[in-house]
């Protein structure tokens, strides 16, 4: 063993010797450095090779396959894995967005008729502007954790956490534990990020149940059942701060929810998944503005349980499932909220009245959307949104308040160009009916580019 | 009812818990390594393919189908050199199965074991689909399959004991037979030696050292970078200078800039299978590079 480390050192000492006898002090240290360099990784390496043989012939003795096979099981040396404090950086994913919209109505008075104002659901401000970007590191924690990290940084110049939470991923039984904060597994669309959507903006259902996004602070745990058939169960337990729910200084657990998942392959072209969640929470002094019978400005507070039920279903098409080509995508949801309670009724004016009664509303809504990838990297699409408002009993307070039957719609078409897996080009028109006699021409143009760490192909 | 949800729990604890093994369940993420593990493991192996050679390997979701076949799968068997990086790690977290977990004895990569060829210089996405461990389409050659199959068989044997001596009599009778193989598709493809050719994809960097054909030019302009029009016309150009005798496509690959291209500049079309399955002759391992020689040779005339 020692011939092959020498070798090469003698072989460099000759090359060296003979310059460096014209040479000065500096250049003879410099030489005797790199000899020394030389010698050690040589050393190294063989150090490596011999522990590998001795692994791969412990190994074998355990199950001998051939004499051939202890030599050359031992994988074949790759380069020297980067060293120091940088080695064990989390992978680090960048998303950048920018748009420009242009909107017909106001966007600084966008609301859904029938449906309580639900967060921050205002798809984007006139003119350009940059859309959320976000930030992911993500890195196994040790053998049994692994965690992510993911910022969104608004065009505001607010920082948000998105996502920060740790995965238990030594557990028994095909079981997936999370905890922390993470996008719900509820529906099709909740857990993905929105650069990964096929439309610019979150469908309407979205927006009036759940304010764009249900996040969950708290646990999750999903399990898989053994299965040719892909069977999942998922539940969730939180601390209920998001919408329809609110922050109620509460100990304990503040929502609920859990969803089974179905899906499969047809043939080789086909893969499909279907889903069904039901989520529970609850609110409590819920408060916004509506415009009572008499046509004042009233505030109304909402105190009381919110339940959800989605039922999800996606299929997916591509000739022998290789989508280089051509690929189809179909995807719907269906929503139902009920929400009972108390609501409290104020008048803003002088004359001050305020008065609780009970509330119960049964709300519902849905949307379906079609993908089409008609050459490579060229994709168009058209989604249907649809919400009913429902029946609302406002109880005591029907003197004051009620709920129109106006039936919000809103249809979109795109066209996306993807010129690499890390970017993306879209063209969004549509025409949104939010409120009776208004219609909102709407118009996108975005832009997404991935930067860093390979992401997922979810399905 | 309480006694019902016991008994409903226990039913799907038993379910989970592992059994004795009858037959080792593998998920091979292409069908290569299938085929492989076919080879070895014969009737004690019962092996789900993930992939089919018509589509390509980097382009695949995490579909439920997969989530589904890792959540009880004893081994996945992967290429690795980040060519499942988009969905792999994702159904092997998703199916919440620990015992296939990178660097777990039921996660096996093949490309460790090979020499990987076209070890980027430079890692930079403007350079198209790089990968930063070496080109690792490494099944076009016949000599990869062998050095794979000698770790690969002693993972067998080392996650199911019991069948040790029968993994390791199937090795010997396959390397037997796969080494016979080589040398008989190397007499075959002697005169294929030097050969100009086009590649759409660089998909043949192994195919290409193996037989020592000569690359004149690749119709992508940049690793998975869809071939353009004014790309193409400098190939053609180039190939007016400098004849190939063919340009060569993977099956899964679509056929339009092949076609302009050899329509113009006059040479053959060869579609390889590419893997296993990627044409009715590539059956099996054997028929893949009987085939692809077949091919070749034919393209060359």
């Amino acid at each position: 063993m020692s011939r092959f480390v020498f070798a090469p050192c003698a072989f460099a000492l000759a090359l060296a010797v003979s310059p460096a006898l014209a040479a000065g002090e500096a250049d003879l240290a410099e030489i005797r450095e790199q000899i020394r360099q030389l010698k050690e990784s040589y050393e190294a390496r063989i150090q490596a090779l011999e522990q590998r043989l001795q692994a791969a012939e412990t190994k074998s003795a355990a199950a001998p396959p051939t004499a051939e096979a202890l030599t050359a099981s031992a994988p074949v040396a790759s380069s020297t894995p980067a060293s120091g404090i940088a080695a064990f950086n989390p992978a680090i994913s960048a998303v950048l967005q920018g748009v420009y919209a242009n909107m017909s109505q106001d966007p600084n008075r966008y609301a859904i008729a029938g449906f309580a104002p639900s967060g921050s659901i205002v798809p984007a401000k006139r003119g350009f502007s940059i859309a959320e970007s976000e930030l992911t590191l993500t890195a196994n924690v040790d053998d049994k954790f692994y965690g992510n990290l993911t910022f969104s940084l608004s065009p505001e110049n607010t920082v948000e956490v998105e996502e920060a939470y740790g995965l238990y991923t030594a557990a028994p039984y095909g079981l997936a534990p999370k905890f922390g904060r993470f996008l719900s597994g509820i529906g099709y669309l909740n857990d993905q990020h929105q650069h990964a959507w096929d439309f610019y903006d979150a469908p309407l259902v979205y927006q009036a149940f759940l304010g764009g996004q249900f996040q969950n602070n708290g646990l999750q745990v999903k399990w898989v059942a053994p299965a040719d058939v892909f069977l999942e169960f998922g539940g969730e337990v939180g601390n209920g701060d998001s919408f329809p729910g609110n922050d109620r200084n509460k100990n304990g657990v503040g929502n609920g929810n859990a969803y089974v998942h179905v899906g499969g392959d047809v043939g080789s072209s086909s893969s499909w998944r279907a889903g069904a969640s039901y989520l529970q929470t609850a609110a409590k002094d819920r408060t916004w503005t509506q415009t009572d019978l008499a046509g004042n400005d009233a505030t109304l507070a909402f105190t009381g349980r919110s339940r959800i039920a989605v039922a999800d279903f996606v299929w997916k098409w591509a000739p022998n499932g290789n989508a280089q080509d051509t690929s189809v995508k179909l995807q719907g949801e269906y929503f139902w909220r009920r929400e009972s309670g108390d609501l409290t009724y104020a008048t803003t004016d002088a004359a001050g009245v305020t008065q609780t009664g009970n509330y119960r509303s049964d709300q519902r809504g849905f949307y379906a959307q079609g993908v089409w990838q008609f050459m490579p990297t060229w994709r168009v699409g058209a989604r249907y949104d649809w919400l009913n408002p429902g029946s609302v009993d406002y109880g005591a307070n029907g003197l004051y308040l009620a709920n129109g039957s106006f039936n919000p719609q809103r249809t979109a078409v795109m066209l996306d160009w993807t010129p690499s897996e890390f970017s993306r080009f879209r063209v969004q028109f549509q025409q949104a009916k939010l409120k009776p006699d208004l219609t909102d021409n709407e118009i996108f143009v975005q832009y997404i580019l991935t930067l860093g760490a390979h992401g997922a192909h979810k399905f | 009812m309480a006694s019902r949800i016991r008994i409903l729990l226990g039913l799907l604890l038993a379910a989970t818990a592992a059994p004795a093994l009858a037959v080792l369940n593998v998920l091979a993420t292409v069908p290569e390594w299938g085929a492989l593990v076919d080879e070895l493991g014969g009737d004690k192996v019962k092996v789900y393919v993930a992939t089919n050679a018509m589509q390509d390997p980097h382009h695949v979701e995490a579909k439920p189908s997969l989530i589904a076949r890792a959540r009880s799968a004893d081994l996945v068997v992967a290429t690795g050199a980040e060519l499942e990086i988009g969905w792999l790690p994702l159904v092997l977290q998703q199916s919440g199965n620990p015992a296939i977990k990178p660097g777990k004895p039921g996660y096996f990569e093949a490309a460790p074991y090979v020499n990987l060829l076209d070890k980027p210089t430079r890692l930079d996405r403007a350079d198209g689909d790089v990968h930063p461990g070496g080109d690792p389409h490494i099944q076009t050659d016949p000599r990869n399959i062998a050095k794979v199959a000698t770790p690969l068989a002693v993972r067998l044997a080392e996650l199911d004991p019991a069948n040790a001596a029968f993994y390791q009599s199937r090795y010997k009778a396959f390397s037997e037979r796969w080494n016979a193989a080589v040398a008989t598709w190397e007499k075959q493809a002697a005169p294929l030696k030097g050969v100009k050719i086009v590649v759409q994809h660089k998909a043949f960097t192994y195919l290409i050292a193996w037989l020592g054909l000569k690359t004149i030019a690749a119709l992508e302009p940049k690793p998975g970078v869809e071939p353009t029009t004014s790309h193409l016309s400098e190939v053609l150009e180039l190939l007016q200078r400098d004849p190939a005798k063919m340009v060569l496509r993977a099956a899964y690959q679509s056929d339009r800039a092949s076609q302009w291209i050899a329509e113009r500049a006059k040479i053959n079309i060869v579609v390889l299978p590419f893997t296993v399955g990627g044409d009715d002759a590539a059956k099996d391992l054997y028929g893949l590079f009987d085939d692809s020689i077949a091919r070749l040779l034919k393209g060359a005339q």
